[in-house]
């Protein structure tokens, strides 16, 4: 064995590791967000949609669900410039795939969440003459984000883990810049042992988070 | 473009198979650990439980991208050679390993107390309670979690591409590399990833609804 832990070099460029991670996060945080919005929609619109429209949903969904996020962030950033006539940033086509991704894992909780939402709640409304959109946006999603918070808490935290694969196309977040220390201090045990502490506090923390949120809305059941 | 892509089909074939042979030994070995690690969760005593609880809760924490570089990296540092076949393997059966012993986890919670109040109270021995009244309606419960999760073996099964081992994802990236076909051939390999993958999850829809009749 004979391996000497030594975390010097570890924290003269820890910026590396401390600035990878404020990246990961920002990147988890503006491609969740976009996701929520493709979501919603999406979900919204299968519920009341034809069965074209739900084919073509679910389509978009499973097809997402089944392919490795790597392939997706390659087909992404070198494939469809090929095609397109589109330039973009390394951080961006990330954004954009994780996104698409995150979109296709949220329609699924959202669209279990509507349909778990109780038919007497909907009645309800319409027999104090609320109009569809206002039954759609003071009963059905509200009554849906409280059903899906645990799913939707999982969904985000294995989200912020998945934009470590950001650094296959050289996106200087937390993995990458775990690596650049790997390769050119090789103190590679130490290097690892801190990302992996990042990550799981980092990791944790915003389960904590989200557990507080759920607990302060658990009460409508 | 066509042509070029008939061309490299055996190759990319060759790539499939190592994709499905990691994926193969990744979920046999992470099975037969994870359903040891799971029932000693469960039964095991306290020290047991709590080194398979950070074992289970690290590793589910961090992403597996990190996993594999640790131990891709990290074990030669400890004087430890793997082959980087190997390497990626273990790796990749940790991650599913912490997966398999929470849907072990899971199944066997899943089942009412008085199951097995029943089983002691016609006087099974602790062992016969296990084999003949717990595990085989955990079973049921199990298996379609389980399926399903393959799906995510196959898929992370991918990353291995990243230590220079041709899987279907590597291979596809060095088709391009000669081709420059990018669209087509990553279009290509996502279709078979997807057909693969979306077998799986079928398979694991029809289990749920034929051991629906357990649901209580």
């Amino acid at each position: 064995m004979g391996y000497t832990l030594n975390f010097n070099l570890i924290w003269r460029h820890f910026d590396k590791l401390w600035g990878g991670l404020l990246l990961s996060l920002e990147l988890a945080v503006i491609s969740i967000a976009i996701g929520i919005v493709i979501g919603l929609v999406l979900a919204v619109w299968y519920v009341s949609a034809g069965r074209v429209v739900r084919a073509i949903i679910a389509a978009y969904v499973e097809f997402i669900r089944n392919v490795p996020l790597i392939l997706l962030v390659y087909l992404v950033f070198y494939g469809v410039p090929t095609v397109i006539d589109l330039a973009y940033s390394a951080p961006t086509s990330f954004v954009l795939t994780l996104s698409v991704y995150s979109g296709a894992y949220l329609v699924e909780v959202f669209r279990s969440g509507l349909e778990a939402v109780p038919r007497g709640q909907l009645d309800a409304g319409k027999a104090i003459g609320l109009t569809p959109w206002q039954r759609l946006i003071h009963v059905r999603l509200p009554t849906m984000l409280r059903i899906t918070l645990p799913a939707l808490s999982n969904t985000f935290i294995s989200l912020f883990k998945d934009t470590s694969i950001a650094s296959v196309i050289s996106v200087p977040e937390l993995t990458y810049g775990a690596q650049w220390i790997n390769f050119n201090t090789f103190r590679i045990v130490e290097v690892y042992l801190v990302t992996t502490a990042m990550y799981l506090v980092t990791g944790y923390t915003l389960l904590f988070a989200l557990r507080l949120v759920e607990r302060r809305f658990r009460t409508a059941r | 473009m066509l042509s070029q892509i008939l061309y490299a089909l055996p190759f990319l074939a060759e790539g499939f198979a190592v994709t499905l042979w990691v994926s193969l030994l990744v979920v046999v070995l992470s099975l037969v650990a994870g359903v040891l690690l799971g029932v000693g969760l469960v039964y095991g005593p306290a020290p047991l439980r709590w080194v398979v609880r950070i074992f289970s809760d690290t590793i589910r924490g961090i992403p597996i991208l990190v996993l594999m570089f640790f131990v891709y990296y990290g074990l030669p540092a400890v004087g430890v050679h793997l082959q980087s076949f190997w390497a990626a393997v273990l790796a990749l059966t940790l991650f599913k390993t912490a997966q398999v012993v929470e849907y072990v986890r899971g199944a066997v919670a899943s089942i009412p107390k008085g199951q097995s109040e029943a089983a002691m109270a016609i006087g099974l021995t602790f062992r016969q309670r296990l084999t003949s009244v717990i595990f085989p309606q955990a079973f049921r419960r199990f298996l379609p979690p389980w399926i399903n999760g393959v799906t995510d073996a196959v898929k992370g099964s991918a990353l291995v591409s990243l230590l220079g081992i041709t899987d279907l994802m590597q291979a596809i990236n060095q088709v391009i590399g000669r081709t420059y076909e990018a669209m087509p051939l990553y279009i290509l390999g996502a279709l078979i990833y997807f057909a693969v993958n979306y077998a799986l999850s079928y398979a694991s829809r029809r289990l749920e609804q034929r051991f629906a009749f357990i649901r209580d």
